[in-house]
């Protein structure tokens, strides 16, 4: 979702608050671990949270798969959604921020609910990805249902240009395919079936000879 | 297409339902698991030896001598999968993960059962999310079969393994930057040494292997080490998943026996470059080994880690990427930069500065805004970047971009020049002192010139 830079909030110094403008109560002390007989969490996300502590040695490896379920439930890491999983995990807001702000899957602003993730990164763009980008933009730019992002490398050059859609990858893409995927995802059809990478042979198979 | 590809990893690959227990274990899975559970540990580390079998995600360390360094004792011992592979380029684990996730699941119990681990992690990037789900399905399985947990197939050995998404970052593909991110903190790297194998996730030794170097354990089991090394040659043994991407007819994901000739891959494999096009260079191995022309003589070199290595360049993860006459080598030099700038942790400053200066220098070239000079500027920036800090992320962007200066340098002149003369600035250097270097003469402002 587009922001308004005016809007963003800025300290004294001139950095600007990430995403913690609105809600962040900056005159509480960051290293509270917040009190769980006032925080509320929902029973399935500390249930969640709660299994996978348990399946590593230490806590605090749980700390980035619980950011992915609260970001799941509040579509991004708001100030409540990071209180609830410090909550149940037993550290301090302020050390969930820390590690969020460091990776570029988690969102610590506001975000559309659908992933687009545009590969821009050397074997796409040898392709025409950046073209692909443009397109992309343009077809869902201030659509707030779409989050549309150019990603690094996603791991598929094979399918160059390629997306991600939702965790789906497709491709080869051209720019013709952005209206469709659009299409797609507003029918809550399956994306682009023919060209998703799950259903791709092997490449000496799929190139058939 | 040459008769000897996909022979091992990739063997029947697209085989229905391969990802299922069922049909793994009708193929023979779990066989080499049972044949390791009534070896010695002793045993199955000789044959990894024997076999020679060098590491495959970038670095190509022998992982019999990786598992060797791991101490004996009963003390908290790790075996992480590295299944990070953000390396531009690279889609072999990808490939492999999805479609045979239980050979992999095999080989890191057969590795930890080899070094006395009890627990073991797979780190697969987060974007790899329907890879991580068949993950988890496959892990579940192999857990009800009895294949983990507790006294695994009635033996007193206790391993559990568990699958832990990444959150997006290229630097948690270096090994200790990746025990940071499992540990639950931000992907820095850490000092070396002590190195993982003495001291590494929560303090204890830690193995940590790439997804293909892992599956390649049962096949070495089965095969017999010795018989194992005498595939490929003698320095390089064993198949190798090679990742073709780029400008090239048949991209994709194919198996070779290491020392094949570049020009077979790149012709036979990938089909020759497009329609009425021509090569012009590519990297052999991911966007951070150095950027090789492809001359005649670089398409008569056997792809093995010795011989580009010697050529001057690397094996790394295998991923080959191809580029024609149609690209222009300063926008492939952009994007490299961009990528390593924008995936510096920051830690260090040689690698958090040197990859932002390199990029904005670029920019500069594109704009039209810079001079030759800016050239030697950069390679003296990347040769600080190189050897200074505590990864190698910064020699990833260091060795790509001054490879291609040095081979390309004509090509960046003038397309400076070109450039310049778009954005209306004037020639940078008179023709006397071109290759001298003296330094570009006054710069004349754009309504100047005009």
């Amino acid at each position: 979702m587009a922001i308004d830079p005016s809007k963003i909030k800025r300290y004294s110094h001139g950095s600007r608050v990430p995403g913690w403008d609105e809600a962040a109560d900056l005159s509480k002390d960051p290293s509270v671990v917040p009190d769980p007989a006032t925080t509320y969490v929902p029973d399935h996300v500390r249930e969640a949270i709660e299994t996978l502590m348990a399946k590593y040695p230490d806590v605090r490896s749980a700390a980035i798969p619980a950011m992915f379920i609260v970001q799941r439930e509040h579509g991004w890491l708001s100030p409540t959604a990071m209180e609830q999983a410090a909550c149940v995990l037993r550290l301090t807001p302020a050390y969930m921020v820390s590690v969020a702000s460091f990776y570029d899957m988690f969102e610590l602003t506001p975000k559309g609910k659908h992933d687009v993730y545009v590969c821009t990164n050397i074997s796409c763009s040898l392709l025409g990805a950046d073209g692909v980008y443009a397109r992309m933009k343009d077809e869902m730019e201030g659509d707030p249902d779409f989050n549309v992002r150019a990603f690094e490398c996603l791991g598929a050059c094979d399918i160059a240009p390629m997306a991600s859609v939702d965790g789906v990858y497709v491709g080869p893409l051209t720019e013709d395919d952005c209206a469709q995927i659009k299409a797609d995802i507003k029918e809550g059809r399956e994306v682009l079936p023919d060209k998703q990478l799950a259903k791709r042979k092997a490449a000496s198979k799929h190139w058939n000879r | 297409m040459p008769a000897n590809i996909d022979t091992i990893l990739f063997k029947d690959i697209d085989e229905p339902g391969l990802n299922t227990r069922e049909v793994y274990e009708r193929r023979g899975g779990y066989e080499m698991l049972r044949k390791a559970l009534k070896m010695e540990p002793s045993a199955v580390l000789d044959e990894m030896l024997a076999s020679g079998v060098r590491g495959r995600g970038g670095a190509g360390f022998a992982m019999g001598r990786k598992m060797s360094f791991i101490p004996k004792g009963t003390m908290d011992k790790y075996l992480v999968c590295n299944a990070d592979e953000s390396e531009p380029g690279t889609f072999k684990d990808r490939e492999l993960m999805q479609k045979n996730p239980h050979l992999l699941i095999e080989g890191i119990i057969i590795g930890a059962y080899c070094i006395g681990a009890s627990k073991s992690f797979i780190f697969i990037r987060g974007e790899y999310d329907y890879v991580a789900d068949i993950l988890d399905a496959a892990v579940a399985e192999a857990r009800a079969a009895g294949y983990l947990g507790e006294n695994i197939l009635g033996s007193d050995h206790t391993i559990d393994l568990v699958v832990h998404r990444g959150a997006g970052a290229y630097i948690c593909g270096e090994e200790t930057a990746l025990l940071d991110s499992l540990e639950g903190k931000r992907g820095n790297p850490r000092l070396k040494p002590p190195f993982p194998a003495v001291q590494g996730l929560y303090q204890g030794p830690t193995l940590i292997n790439n997804v293909e170097t892992l599956m390649n354990v049962p096949v070495i089991l089965n095969m017999g080490g010795a018989e194992y090394a005498k595939i490929g040659t003698e320095t390089s043994t064993g198949t190798k998943m090679i990742s073709i991407s780029g400008q090239i007819k048949y991209p994709g994901n194919y198996e070779i026996e290491l020392g094949m000739k570049t020009r077979d891959i790149l012709f036979d494999l990938g089909g020759g470059p497009l329609e009425g096009r021509t090569f012009k260079a590519w990297f052999p191995g991911g966007s951070s080994s150095p950027v090789m022309p492809l001359t005649e003589e670089v398409l008569e070199m056997p792809y093995d880690f010795d011989s580009i290595a010697k050529a001057g360049s690397m094996l790394g993860s295998g991923a080959i990427i191809v580029f024609d006459d149609s690209t222009s080598i300063v926008d492939v030099c952009y994007k490299t930069a961009h990528f390593y700038r924008h995936e510096s942790c920051g830690k260090c400053s040689p690698c958090r500065e040197g990859c932002n200066w390199t990029e904005k220098m670029l920019v500069r070239i594109k704009n039209g805004d810079a001079t030759p000079m800016d050239l030697d500027i950069i390679e003296s920036v990347c040769n600080q970047i190189m050897g200074n800090c505590l990864c190698v992320l910064g020699d990833a962007m260091a060795m790509p971009v001054s490879s291609m200066i040095k081979h390309f340098r004509p090509e960046f002149e003038a397309y400076i020049e070109a450039k310049r003369e778009e954005a209306g600035f004037g020639v940078a250097i008179p023709q006397t002192n071109r290759g001298a270097h003296a330094g570009p003469g006054p710069l004349l402002q754009p309504a100047q010139a005009a």
